[in-house]
Protein backbone atom coordinates (compact mmCIF):
# COMPACT_ATOMS: atom_id res chain seq x y z
CA UNK A 1 0.00 0.00 0.00
CA UNK A 2 2.88 2.33 -0.46
CA UNK A 3 1.35 3.46 -3.71
CA UNK A 4 -0.79 5.27 -2.39
CA UNK A 5 0.91 8.24 -0.81
CA UNK A 6 3.40 7.96 -3.74
CA UNK A 7 0.94 9.07 -6.21
CA UNK A 8 -0.57 11.98 -3.60
CA UNK A 9 2.89 13.56 -3.29
CA UNK A 10 3.44 12.77 -6.88
CA UNK A 11 -0.15 14.43 -7.72
CA UNK A 12 0.98 17.80 -5.26
CA UNK A 13 4.08 17.60 -7.51
CA UNK A 14 2.27 17.70 -10.84
CA UNK A 15 -0.42 20.60 -9.17
CA UNK A 16 2.91 23.13 -8.41
CA UNK A 17 4.60 22.74 -12.08
CA UNK A 18 0.87 23.42 -13.15
CA UNK A 19 0.72 26.52 -11.26
CA UNK A 20 4.28 27.84 -12.02
CA UNK A 21 3.73 26.89 -16.01
CA UNK A 22 0.52 28.49 -15.91
CA UNK A 23 0.93 31.64 -14.10
CA UNK A 24 3.93 31.73 -16.73
CA UNK A 25 1.48 31.45 -19.18
CA UNK A 26 -0.99 34.18 -17.79
CA UNK A 27 2.51 36.57 -18.47
CA UNK A 28 1.78 36.72 -22.19
CA UNK A 29 -1.13 38.15 -23.45
CA UNK A 30 -1.47 35.59 -26.24
CA UNK A 31 -1.05 32.50 -23.94
CA UNK A 32 -2.94 34.11 -21.12
CA UNK A 33 -6.19 32.29 -21.54
CA UNK A 34 -4.81 28.86 -21.27
CA UNK A 35 -2.78 29.66 -18.65
CA UNK A 36 -5.81 29.93 -16.59
CA UNK A 37 -6.89 26.46 -17.56
CA UNK A 38 -3.75 25.08 -16.44
CA UNK A 39 -3.72 26.38 -12.99
CA UNK A 40 -7.34 24.85 -12.63
CA UNK A 41 -6.09 21.48 -13.58
CA UNK A 42 -3.29 21.74 -10.99
CA UNK A 43 -5.96 22.91 -8.69
CA UNK A 44 -8.09 19.93 -9.37
CA UNK A 45 -5.29 17.45 -9.34
CA UNK A 46 -4.01 18.67 -5.64
CA UNK A 47 -7.68 19.00 -4.78
CA UNK A 48 -8.45 15.12 -5.73
CA UNK A 49 -5.32 14.03 -4.44
CA UNK A 50 -6.33 15.13 -0.73
CA UNK A 51 -9.55 13.58 -0.70
CA UNK A 52 -7.86 10.48 -1.66
CA UNK A 53 -5.31 11.29 1.41
CA UNK A 54 -5.72 7.71 4.27
CA UNK A 55 -6.40 8.90 7.52
CA UNK A 56 -8.89 11.70 6.85
CA UNK A 57 -12.22 11.70 8.65
CA UNK A 58 -15.48 13.70 8.30
CA UNK A 59 -14.98 13.21 3.79
CA UNK A 60 -18.86 14.36 3.96
CA UNK A 61 -18.19 17.05 5.70
CA UNK A 62 -15.57 18.36 3.54
CA UNK A 63 -17.32 17.62 0.47
CA UNK A 64 -20.26 19.52 1.74
CA UNK A 65 -18.10 22.54 2.49
CA UNK A 66 -16.42 22.76 -0.93
CA UNK A 67 -19.82 22.43 -2.46
CA UNK A 68 -21.07 25.21 -0.70
CA UNK A 69 -17.96 27.09 -1.06
CA UNK A 70 -17.46 26.27 -4.66
CA UNK A 71 -21.20 27.08 -5.79
CA UNK A 72 -21.36 30.32 -4.15
CA UNK A 73 -18.15 31.83 -5.11
CA UNK A 74 -19.02 30.19 -9.00
CA UNK A 75 -22.39 31.93 -8.96
CA UNK A 76 -21.27 35.15 -7.68
CA UNK A 77 -18.08 35.26 -9.91
CA UNK A 78 -20.40 34.57 -12.73
CA UNK A 79 -22.60 36.81 -12.32
CA UNK A 80 -21.04 40.52 -10.78
CA UNK A 81 -19.97 43.37 -13.34
CA UNK A 82 -16.97 43.54 -15.18
CA UNK A 83 -16.79 46.60 -13.32
CA UNK A 84 -16.97 45.10 -9.83
CA UNK A 85 -13.80 42.79 -10.50
CA UNK A 86 -11.47 44.69 -8.14
CA UNK A 87 -13.69 44.28 -5.27
CA UNK A 88 -14.57 40.19 -6.46
CA UNK A 89 -11.07 39.80 -6.32
CA UNK A 90 -10.36 41.45 -3.05
CA UNK A 91 -13.34 39.38 -1.40
CA UNK A 92 -12.03 35.99 -3.18
CA UNK A 93 -8.73 36.79 -1.55
CA UNK A 94 -9.73 37.73 1.98
CA UNK A 95 -11.42 34.06 1.85
CA UNK A 96 -7.71 33.03 1.07
CA UNK A 97 -6.70 34.69 3.79
CA UNK A 98 -9.55 33.71 6.26
CA UNK A 99 -8.79 29.94 5.03
CA UNK A 100 -5.28 30.11 5.47
CA UNK A 101 -5.86 31.98 9.88
CA UNK A 102 -8.52 28.59 10.13
CA UNK A 103 -5.77 26.49 9.32
CA UNK A 104 -3.63 28.34 11.71
CA UNK A 105 -6.25 27.84 14.21
CA UNK A 106 -7.08 24.64 14.27
CA UNK A 107 -3.44 23.95 14.70
CA UNK A 108 -3.12 25.95 17.28
CA UNK A 109 -6.31 24.79 19.50
CA UNK A 110 -5.79 21.09 17.68
CA UNK A 111 -2.25 21.46 20.01
CA UNK A 112 -3.15 22.49 23.06
CA UNK A 113 -1.43 20.14 24.99
CA UNK A 114 -3.97 18.96 27.63
CA UNK A 115 -5.73 17.75 24.30
CA UNK A 116 -2.78 16.50 22.51
CA UNK A 117 -0.90 14.73 24.93
CA UNK A 118 -4.18 12.30 25.36
CA UNK A 119 -3.02 9.70 23.63
CA UNK A 120 0.18 8.97 20.61
CA UNK A 121 -1.87 5.69 19.96
CA UNK A 122 -4.13 5.80 17.11
CA UNK A 123 -7.43 4.15 17.57
CA UNK A 124 -8.41 2.45 14.76
CA UNK A 125 -12.23 2.10 13.41
CA UNK A 126 -13.66 5.38 15.19
CA UNK A 127 -15.99 6.70 13.22
CA UNK A 128 -15.09 10.70 13.27
CA UNK A 129 -19.13 11.31 13.13
CA UNK A 130 -19.23 9.66 16.05
CA UNK A 131 -19.20 12.10 19.39
CA UNK A 132 -17.75 9.65 21.41
CA UNK A 133 -15.10 8.67 19.13
CA UNK A 134 -13.63 12.42 19.41
CA UNK A 135 -12.73 12.08 23.30
CA UNK A 136 -9.97 10.15 21.66
CA UNK A 137 -7.68 11.25 20.08
CA UNK A 138 -6.94 10.43 16.42
CA UNK A 139 -4.28 12.20 15.93
CA UNK A 140 -2.93 14.44 12.90
CA UNK A 141 -0.37 12.60 10.88
CA UNK A 142 2.65 14.57 12.20
CA UNK A 143 1.63 15.36 15.12
CA UNK A 144 1.40 11.98 16.20
CA UNK A 145 4.99 11.85 15.82
CA UNK A 146 5.80 14.49 17.97
CA UNK A 147 3.85 17.74 18.83
CA UNK A 148 4.70 20.72 16.75
CA UNK A 149 8.49 22.08 16.56
CA UNK A 150 9.36 25.72 17.33
CA UNK A 151 9.78 26.61 13.56
CA UNK A 152 6.39 24.95 12.77
CA UNK A 153 4.51 26.63 15.80
CA UNK A 154 6.33 30.16 14.51
CA UNK A 155 5.38 29.83 11.34
CA UNK A 156 2.04 28.37 11.86
CA UNK A 157 1.53 31.56 14.51
CA UNK A 158 3.17 33.88 11.93
CA UNK A 159 0.76 32.36 9.11
CA UNK A 160 -2.12 32.97 10.74
CA UNK A 161 -1.13 36.57 11.88
CA UNK A 162 -0.66 37.36 7.66
CA UNK A 163 -3.87 35.52 7.05
CA UNK A 164 -6.14 37.13 9.86
CA UNK A 165 -5.33 40.57 8.52
CA UNK A 166 -5.37 39.27 4.90
CA UNK A 167 -9.11 38.82 6.09
CA UNK A 168 -10.22 41.64 7.29
CA UNK A 169 -8.77 43.90 5.66
CA UNK A 170 -9.83 42.53 2.65
CA UNK A 171 -13.49 42.47 3.51
CA UNK A 172 -12.83 46.39 4.33
CA UNK A 173 -11.33 46.68 0.81
CA UNK A 174 -14.32 45.27 -0.31
CA UNK A 175 -16.60 46.95 1.53
CA UNK A 176 -15.13 50.00 0.43
CA UNK A 177 -15.19 49.44 -3.39
CA UNK A 178 -18.40 47.95 -3.12
CA UNK A 179 -19.40 51.57 -1.76
CA UNK A 180 -20.58 50.54 1.46
CA UNK A 181 -17.74 52.38 3.60
CA UNK A 182 -17.30 55.80 1.67
CA UNK A 183 -15.92 57.74 4.87
CA UNK A 184 -12.08 56.86 5.52
CA UNK A 185 -12.00 56.79 9.70
CA UNK A 186 -9.68 58.69 10.75
CA UNK A 187 -8.95 59.78 14.39
CA UNK A 188 -5.74 61.53 15.72
CA UNK A 189 -3.25 59.08 17.57
CA UNK A 190 -4.99 56.36 14.97
CA UNK A 191 -1.14 55.11 13.80
CA UNK A 192 -0.31 54.53 17.09
CA UNK A 193 -3.28 52.89 18.34
CA UNK A 194 -2.63 50.90 15.48
CA UNK A 195 0.75 50.26 16.24
CA UNK A 196 -0.26 49.40 19.80
CA UNK A 197 -2.39 46.43 18.52
CA UNK A 198 -0.18 44.37 16.28
CA UNK A 199 2.40 44.71 18.99
CA UNK A 200 -0.12 43.30 21.34
CA UNK A 201 -0.79 40.30 18.67
CA UNK A 202 2.43 39.93 18.11
CA UNK A 203 3.66 39.20 22.03
CA UNK A 204 0.47 36.94 22.33
CA UNK A 205 1.31 35.49 18.99
CA UNK A 206 5.58 34.95 20.48
CA UNK A 207 3.55 33.50 23.84
CA UNK A 208 2.29 30.96 21.46
CA UNK A 209 5.19 30.67 19.42
CA UNK A 210 6.86 29.73 22.92
CA UNK A 211 4.88 26.24 23.19
CA UNK A 212 2.07 28.13 25.66
CA UNK A 213 -0.98 27.05 23.94
CA UNK A 214 -4.17 27.85 25.79
CA UNK A 215 -7.91 29.05 25.12
CA UNK A 216 -7.58 32.57 25.76
CA UNK A 217 -4.24 34.04 24.41
CA UNK A 218 -4.58 32.29 21.19
CA UNK A 219 -8.49 33.83 21.27
CA UNK A 220 -7.05 36.81 22.06
CA UNK A 221 -4.62 36.43 19.66
CA UNK A 222 -6.76 36.25 16.49
CA UNK A 223 -9.09 38.97 17.87
CA UNK A 224 -6.37 41.12 17.68
CA UNK A 225 -4.99 40.21 14.73
CA UNK A 226 -8.34 40.64 13.02
CA UNK A 227 -8.59 43.79 14.39
CA UNK A 228 -5.39 45.47 13.26
CA UNK A 229 -6.68 43.94 9.78
CA UNK A 230 -9.38 46.26 10.18
CA UNK A 231 -7.21 49.06 11.95
CA UNK A 232 -4.89 49.12 9.46
CA UNK A 233 -7.94 49.33 6.23
CA UNK A 234 -10.18 51.55 7.36
CA UNK A 235 -8.15 55.11 7.25
CA UNK A 236 -7.12 53.93 3.51
CA UNK A 237 -8.35 56.07 0.76
CA UNK A 238 -10.04 54.37 -2.04
CA UNK A 239 -7.59 55.83 -4.87
CA UNK A 240 -5.03 53.60 -2.81
CA UNK A 241 -6.83 50.25 -2.96
CA UNK A 242 -4.95 48.69 -5.84
CA UNK A 243 -1.94 48.81 -3.73
CA UNK A 244 -3.96 47.61 -0.96
CA UNK A 245 -5.90 44.40 -2.13
CA UNK A 246 -2.17 43.11 -4.34
CA UNK A 247 -0.73 43.65 -0.88
CA UNK A 248 -2.78 42.15 0.60
CA UNK A 249 -2.92 39.22 -2.40
CA UNK A 250 1.21 38.95 -1.43
CA UNK A 251 0.01 38.51 2.48
CA UNK A 252 -2.38 35.52 1.86
CA UNK A 253 0.32 33.44 -0.26
CA UNK A 254 2.52 34.31 2.20
CA UNK A 255 0.19 32.78 5.00
CA UNK A 256 -0.44 29.95 2.62
CA UNK A 257 2.96 29.11 2.51
CA UNK A 258 3.85 28.98 6.28
CA UNK A 259 0.76 27.38 6.76
CA UNK A 260 1.53 24.69 4.45
CA UNK A 261 4.67 24.23 5.83
CA UNK A 262 2.91 23.50 9.39
CA UNK A 263 0.50 20.56 7.48
CA UNK A 264 4.05 19.72 5.71
CA UNK A 265 2.47 20.03 2.25
CA UNK A 266 4.58 20.72 -0.38
CA UNK A 267 2.06 22.28 -2.83
CA UNK A 268 0.66 24.87 -0.18
CA UNK A 269 4.51 26.21 0.41
CA UNK A 270 5.48 26.20 -3.56
CA UNK A 271 2.35 27.95 -5.03
CA UNK A 272 1.91 30.21 -1.63
CA UNK A 273 4.93 31.18 -1.78
CA UNK A 274 5.39 31.86 -5.91
CA UNK A 275 1.94 34.18 -4.98
CA UNK A 276 3.83 35.71 -2.03
CA UNK A 277 6.99 37.33 -3.91
CA UNK A 278 4.90 37.99 -7.68
CA UNK A 279 2.67 40.12 -5.59
CA UNK A 280 5.19 41.39 -3.39
CA UNK A 281 6.54 42.66 -6.60
CA UNK A 282 3.20 43.75 -8.24
CA UNK A 283 2.66 45.89 -4.97
CA UNK A 284 6.03 47.63 -5.11
CA UNK A 285 5.56 48.14 -9.40
CA UNK A 286 2.08 49.98 -7.77
CA UNK A 287 2.91 51.87 -5.63
CA UNK A 288 6.24 53.01 -7.46
CA UNK A 289 3.91 54.20 -10.31
CA UNK A 290 1.86 56.69 -7.62
CA UNK A 291 5.52 57.44 -6.90
CA UNK A 292 4.76 56.49 -3.10
CA UNK A 293 6.18 53.65 -0.77
CA UNK A 294 4.09 51.13 0.48
CA UNK A 295 4.36 52.37 3.74
CA UNK A 296 3.18 55.81 2.90
CA UNK A 297 0.41 54.23 1.20
CA UNK A 298 -0.11 52.33 4.71
CA UNK A 299 0.31 54.75 7.26
CA UNK A 300 0.56 57.72 5.31
CA UNK A 301 -3.44 58.70 5.38
CA UNK A 302 -3.28 60.57 2.44
CA UNK A 303 -4.63 63.85 1.61
CA UNK A 304 -4.69 64.55 5.46
CA UNK A 305 -1.64 66.51 5.78
CA UNK A 306 -2.15 67.50 2.25
CA UNK A 307 -4.58 70.79 3.26
CA UNK A 308 -1.49 73.26 2.83
CA UNK A 309 -1.96 75.68 0.24
CA UNK A 310 -0.82 74.33 -3.20
CA UNK A 311 -0.53 76.57 -6.03
CA UNK A 312 -3.40 78.75 -7.17
CA UNK A 313 -4.40 77.85 -10.32
CA UNK A 314 -5.37 80.75 -12.67
CA UNK A 315 -8.15 80.89 -15.20
CA UNK A 316 -11.18 79.08 -15.75
CA UNK A 317 -12.41 75.86 -16.90
CA UNK A 318 -13.67 76.12 -20.34
CA UNK A 319 -16.61 74.17 -21.62
CA UNK A 320 -17.33 72.48 -25.12
CA UNK A 321 -20.37 71.34 -27.00
CA UNK A 322 -20.56 67.28 -28.19
CA UNK A 323 -21.17 68.42 -31.49
CA UNK A 324 -17.82 70.69 -31.61
CA UNK A 325 -15.77 67.70 -29.73
CA UNK A 326 -16.96 65.29 -32.23
CA UNK A 327 -15.58 67.91 -35.25
CA UNK A 328 -12.71 68.25 -33.99
CA UNK A 329 -11.98 64.61 -33.57
CA UNK A 330 -13.55 63.61 -36.68
CA UNK A 331 -11.08 65.51 -38.81
CA UNK A 332 -8.27 64.80 -36.60
CA UNK A 333 -5.59 63.17 -37.83
CA UNK A 334 -4.10 61.03 -34.68
CA UNK A 335 -6.36 61.07 -31.09
CA UNK A 336 -5.57 59.28 -28.23
CA UNK A 337 -8.20 58.71 -25.75
CA UNK A 338 -7.28 58.35 -21.50
CA UNK A 339 -10.09 56.57 -19.68
CA UNK A 340 -10.10 56.97 -15.92
CA UNK A 341 -12.31 55.45 -13.21
CA UNK A 342 -15.11 57.85 -14.23
CA UNK A 343 -15.67 55.81 -17.36
CA UNK A 344 -15.79 52.71 -15.29
CA UNK A 345 -18.31 53.82 -12.94
CA UNK A 346 -20.06 55.25 -15.77
CA UNK A 347 -20.22 51.76 -17.66
CA UNK A 348 -18.93 54.20 -20.75
CA UNK A 349 -16.76 51.32 -21.67
CA UNK A 350 -18.65 50.22 -24.83
CA UNK A 351 -19.87 53.73 -26.28
CA UNK A 352 -16.34 54.96 -25.97
CA UNK A 353 -14.84 51.87 -28.63
CA UNK A 354 -18.18 52.26 -30.44
CA UNK A 355 -17.16 56.16 -30.87
CA UNK A 356 -13.53 55.21 -31.40
CA UNK A 357 -14.28 52.96 -34.42
CA UNK A 358 -16.37 54.68 -35.90
CA UNK A 359 -13.30 57.26 -35.85
CA UNK A 360 -11.15 54.75 -36.93
CA UNK A 361 -13.82 54.21 -39.72
CA UNK A 362 -12.81 57.77 -40.93
CA UNK A 363 -9.18 57.30 -40.82
CA UNK A 364 -8.39 58.96 -37.60
CA UNK A 365 -5.73 57.42 -35.86
CA UNK A 366 -7.14 55.94 -32.44
CA UNK A 367 -4.74 54.78 -29.50
CA UNK A 368 -6.31 54.53 -26.20
CA UNK A 369 -3.54 55.74 -22.96
CA UNK A 370 -3.86 53.84 -19.90
CA UNK A 371 -1.63 55.20 -16.52
CA UNK A 372 -0.57 52.42 -14.16
CA UNK A 373 -2.62 52.93 -11.55
CA UNK A 374 -5.60 54.01 -13.20
CA UNK A 375 -9.10 52.91 -12.10
CA UNK A 376 -8.90 50.55 -9.17
CA UNK A 377 -6.34 47.91 -10.06
CA UNK A 378 -3.58 48.32 -12.39
CA UNK A 379 -4.85 47.15 -15.59
CA UNK A 380 -8.30 47.82 -14.91
CA UNK A 381 -8.84 49.64 -17.92
CA UNK A 382 -7.44 47.27 -20.01
CA UNK A 383 -9.71 44.93 -18.78
CA UNK A 384 -12.72 47.56 -19.27
CA UNK A 385 -11.89 48.20 -22.69
CA UNK A 386 -11.05 44.31 -23.49
CA UNK A 387 -14.41 43.55 -22.26
CA UNK A 388 -15.84 46.14 -25.14
CA UNK A 389 -13.71 44.24 -27.68
CA UNK A 390 -10.81 46.95 -28.00
CA UNK A 391 -7.96 45.09 -29.31
CA UNK A 392 -5.29 45.14 -27.02
CA UNK A 393 -2.58 46.45 -29.55
CA UNK A 394 -4.29 49.49 -29.89
CA UNK A 395 -4.05 50.28 -25.91
CA UNK A 396 -0.55 52.04 -25.37
CA UNK A 397 1.52 51.89 -21.97
CA UNK A 398 2.36 55.14 -20.43
CA UNK A 399 5.82 55.09 -21.14
CA UNK A 400 5.02 54.09 -24.69
CA UNK A 401 2.70 57.27 -25.64
CA UNK A 402 4.06 60.11 -23.43
CA UNK A 403 6.54 60.61 -26.06
CA UNK A 404 3.99 60.98 -28.67
CA UNK A 405 1.38 63.28 -26.72
CA UNK A 406 3.07 66.34 -28.74
CA UNK A 407 1.57 64.77 -32.44
CA UNK A 408 -1.10 64.13 -31.05
CA UNK A 409 -3.97 66.40 -32.35
CA UNK A 410 -7.21 65.58 -29.24
CA UNK A 411 -6.00 64.12 -26.32
CA UNK A 412 -9.56 62.49 -24.83
CA UNK A 413 -9.69 62.18 -21.79
CA UNK A 414 -12.61 60.13 -20.50
CA UNK A 415 -13.45 59.88 -16.15
CA UNK A 416 -9.48 60.30 -15.27
CA UNK A 417 -8.12 63.27 -13.15
CA UNK A 418 -5.16 62.78 -10.80
CA UNK A 419 -3.32 60.63 -13.57
CA UNK A 420 -3.37 63.34 -16.07
CA UNK A 421 -2.88 66.16 -13.51
CA UNK A 422 0.21 68.36 -14.44
CA UNK A 423 0.74 69.29 -10.80
CA UNK A 424 2.58 66.13 -10.22
CA UNK A 425 5.21 67.70 -12.50
CA UNK A 426 5.02 71.62 -11.52
CA UNK A 427 3.90 71.99 -8.04
CA UNK A 428 6.06 70.55 -5.18
CA UNK A 429 3.16 71.49 -2.37
CA UNK A 430 0.61 68.93 -4.48
CA UNK A 431 0.17 65.89 -2.45
CA UNK A 432 0.80 63.99 -5.96
CA UNK A 433 3.53 65.55 -6.30
CA UNK A 434 6.39 63.33 -8.14
CA UNK A 435 3.70 60.88 -9.61
CA UNK A 436 4.40 60.32 -13.33
CA UNK A 437 1.87 61.59 -15.22
CA UNK A 438 0.14 61.16 -18.80
CA UNK A 439 1.40 63.96 -20.32
CA UNK A 440 -1.69 64.72 -22.38
CA UNK A 441 -1.34 68.50 -21.52
CA UNK A 442 1.29 68.20 -24.63
CA UNK A 443 -1.37 67.69 -27.02
CA UNK A 444 -2.42 70.31 -29.29
CA UNK A 445 -6.39 69.75 -27.98
CA UNK A 446 -7.40 68.39 -24.81
CA UNK A 447 -10.83 67.17 -24.16
CA UNK A 448 -12.19 66.58 -20.64
CA UNK A 449 -15.58 64.19 -20.23
CA UNK A 450 -16.34 65.18 -16.38
CA UNK A 451 -19.26 64.92 -14.52
CA UNK A 452 -19.08 68.09 -12.92
CA UNK A 453 -16.38 70.88 -11.66
CA UNK A 454 -15.37 69.10 -8.85
CA UNK A 455 -11.65 67.86 -7.88
CA UNK A 456 -10.85 64.02 -8.35
CA UNK A 457 -10.48 61.24 -6.29
CA UNK A 458 -7.71 62.49 -4.52
CA UNK A 459 -9.27 65.82 -3.96
CA UNK A 460 -6.89 67.46 -5.55
CA UNK A 461 -7.76 70.56 -8.39
CA UNK A 462 -6.10 69.57 -12.13
CA UNK A 463 -4.51 71.95 -13.74
CA UNK A 464 -4.93 70.36 -16.71
CA UNK A 465 -9.02 71.72 -16.73
CA UNK A 466 -7.67 75.46 -16.48
CA UNK A 467 -5.17 74.65 -19.24
CA UNK A 468 -5.54 76.82 -22.45
CA UNK A 469 -6.03 73.90 -24.93
CA UNK A 470 -8.31 72.06 -22.73
CA UNK A 471 -12.34 71.78 -23.18
CA UNK A 472 -14.40 70.12 -20.58
CA UNK A 473 -17.75 68.38 -21.85
CA UNK A 474 -19.55 67.96 -18.89
CA UNK A 475 -21.25 64.87 -18.25
CA UNK A 476 -21.57 61.69 -17.33
CA UNK A 477 -19.34 59.17 -19.25
CA UNK A 478 -22.18 57.10 -20.93
CA UNK A 479 -23.79 60.21 -21.70
CA UNK A 480 -21.56 62.11 -23.09
CA UNK A 481 -20.09 59.39 -25.16
CA UNK A 482 -23.60 58.61 -26.65
CA UNK A 483 -23.51 61.81 -27.43
CA UNK A 484 -20.23 62.12 -29.17
CA UNK A 485 -21.15 59.06 -30.97
CA UNK A 486 -24.57 60.62 -32.77
CA UNK A 487 -22.97 63.89 -33.07
CA UNK A 488 -20.20 62.16 -34.60
CA UNK A 489 -22.50 60.31 -37.19
CA UNK A 490 -24.31 64.06 -37.92
CA UNK A 491 -20.61 65.13 -39.01
CA UNK A 492 -21.12 62.90 -42.69
CA UNK A 493 -24.74 63.02 -42.75
CA UNK B 1 8.04 16.15 7.49
CA UNK B 2 9.74 18.49 5.92
CA UNK B 3 13.21 18.92 6.22
CA UNK B 4 13.67 22.62 7.59
CA UNK B 5 16.97 23.72 5.21
CA UNK B 6 14.95 21.68 2.40
CA UNK B 7 12.11 24.01 3.18
CA UNK B 8 14.16 26.75 3.24
CA UNK B 9 15.91 26.23 -0.03
CA UNK B 10 12.00 25.53 -1.48
CA UNK B 11 10.67 28.85 0.04
CA UNK B 12 13.48 30.39 -1.66
CA UNK B 13 13.16 29.08 -5.17
CA UNK B 14 9.46 29.63 -5.00
CA UNK B 15 10.27 32.98 -4.32
CA UNK B 16 12.35 33.51 -7.18
CA UNK B 17 10.30 31.80 -9.79
CA UNK B 18 7.19 34.07 -8.88
CA UNK B 19 9.52 37.64 -8.70
CA UNK B 20 10.64 36.10 -12.51
CA UNK B 21 7.20 35.35 -13.80
CA UNK B 22 5.96 38.84 -12.50
CA UNK B 23 9.16 41.18 -13.79
CA UNK B 24 8.58 40.56 -17.47
CA UNK B 25 5.17 41.10 -17.53
CA UNK B 26 3.52 43.59 -19.55
CA UNK B 27 1.32 46.13 -17.41
CA UNK B 28 -2.03 45.32 -19.83
CA UNK B 29 -1.72 42.05 -17.68
CA UNK B 30 -1.41 43.32 -14.27
CA UNK B 31 -4.97 42.99 -13.17
CA UNK B 32 -5.85 39.49 -14.72
CA UNK B 33 -2.39 38.05 -13.41
CA UNK B 34 -3.17 39.37 -9.58
CA UNK B 35 -6.30 37.47 -9.85
CA UNK B 36 -4.86 34.37 -11.02
CA UNK B 37 -1.96 34.58 -8.57
CA UNK B 38 -5.57 35.13 -5.81
CA UNK B 39 -6.67 31.35 -7.82
CA UNK B 40 -3.30 29.94 -7.20
CA UNK B 41 -3.28 30.54 -3.36
CA UNK B 42 -6.86 29.29 -3.53
CA UNK B 43 -4.60 25.87 -2.61
CA UNK B 44 -5.35 26.58 0.76
CA UNK B 45 -8.36 25.14 0.33
CA UNK B 46 -6.01 21.55 0.20
CA UNK B 47 -4.73 22.74 3.63
CA UNK B 48 -7.68 23.65 5.48
CA UNK B 49 -9.40 20.00 3.87
CA UNK B 50 -6.57 18.74 5.97
CA UNK B 51 -7.19 20.47 8.71
CA UNK B 52 -11.32 19.56 8.82
CA UNK B 53 -9.91 15.89 8.30
CA UNK B 54 -8.16 15.94 11.04
CA UNK B 55 -10.33 17.91 13.37
CA UNK B 56 -10.80 15.95 16.54
CA UNK B 57 -13.57 18.21 18.68
CA UNK B 58 -16.17 19.64 17.59
CA UNK B 59 -15.28 23.52 17.50
CA UNK B 60 -12.82 22.47 15.75
CA UNK B 61 -14.60 20.32 13.01
CA UNK B 62 -16.29 24.06 13.23
CA UNK B 63 -13.37 25.72 12.60
CA UNK B 64 -11.92 22.94 9.82
CA UNK B 65 -15.52 23.52 8.07
CA UNK B 66 -15.29 27.58 7.88
CA UNK B 67 -11.79 27.17 6.56
CA UNK B 68 -12.51 24.78 3.76
CA UNK B 69 -15.62 26.75 2.80
CA UNK B 70 -13.44 30.10 2.61
CA UNK B 71 -10.76 28.36 0.63
CA UNK B 72 -13.42 26.58 -1.74
CA UNK B 73 -14.67 30.23 -2.37
CA UNK B 74 -11.34 31.55 -2.57
CA UNK B 75 -10.21 29.50 -5.62
CA UNK B 76 -13.73 28.72 -7.10
CA UNK B 77 -14.14 32.40 -7.00
CA UNK B 78 -10.43 33.33 -8.31
CA UNK B 79 -10.74 30.91 -11.00
CA UNK B 80 -14.16 32.71 -12.35
CA UNK B 81 -12.95 35.73 -12.23
CA UNK B 82 -9.60 35.47 -14.12
CA UNK B 83 -11.36 33.09 -16.52
CA UNK B 84 -13.37 36.10 -17.08
CA UNK B 85 -10.83 38.64 -17.49
CA UNK B 86 -8.86 36.80 -19.85
CA UNK B 87 -11.74 35.70 -22.17
CA UNK B 88 -11.93 38.79 -23.28
CA UNK B 89 -7.90 39.48 -24.36
CA UNK B 90 -7.62 39.45 -28.00
CA UNK B 91 -5.62 41.02 -30.78
CA UNK B 92 -6.80 43.21 -33.03
CA UNK B 93 -6.52 40.33 -36.06
CA UNK B 94 -9.35 38.70 -34.90
CA UNK B 95 -11.78 41.62 -34.13
CA UNK B 96 -14.51 41.43 -31.07
CA UNK B 97 -17.87 39.73 -32.80
CA UNK B 98 -19.84 41.86 -29.79
CA UNK B 99 -18.98 45.27 -29.33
Amino acid sequence: MSWLPLLIKASYFLAAVLFILGLKRMSSPRTARGGIVWAGVGMLVAVLATFALPDMHHRGLILAAVLIGVAAAWWSGRRVAMTAMPQMVALYNGMGGGAAAAIGAAELFGHIPAVSNLGQVAIPDTSPLRPESWAIDVLHPLAAVAPLTPVELMLGVLGALIGSVSFSGSLIAFAKLQGWLDKRFVFPGQRVVNLLVLAAAMVVGAVLASGHLSVPPIAAFFVLALLFGLLMTLPIGGADMPVVISLYNAFTGLAVAFEGFVLGNEAMIIAGMVVGAAGTLLTQLMAKAMNRSIGNVLFGSFGAAAGAAAQVIEGAQKPIEASDAAVMMAYAERVVIVPGYGMAVAQAQHKVWEFAKLLIERGVKVRFAIHPVAGRMPGHMNVLLAEAGVPYDLIADMDDINPEFPHVDVALVIGANDVVNPLAKTDPASPIYGMPILDVSAAKHVIVVKRGKGTGFAGIENALFYADNARMLYGDGQAAAGELVTQLKAVDG
Amino acid sequence: MLDGFLALYIFMLAAFTGYEIIARVPVILHTPLMSGSNFIHGIVLVGAMIALGHARTPFEIGIGFLGVLLGAGNAAGGYVVTERMLEMFKSSKKPGDKA
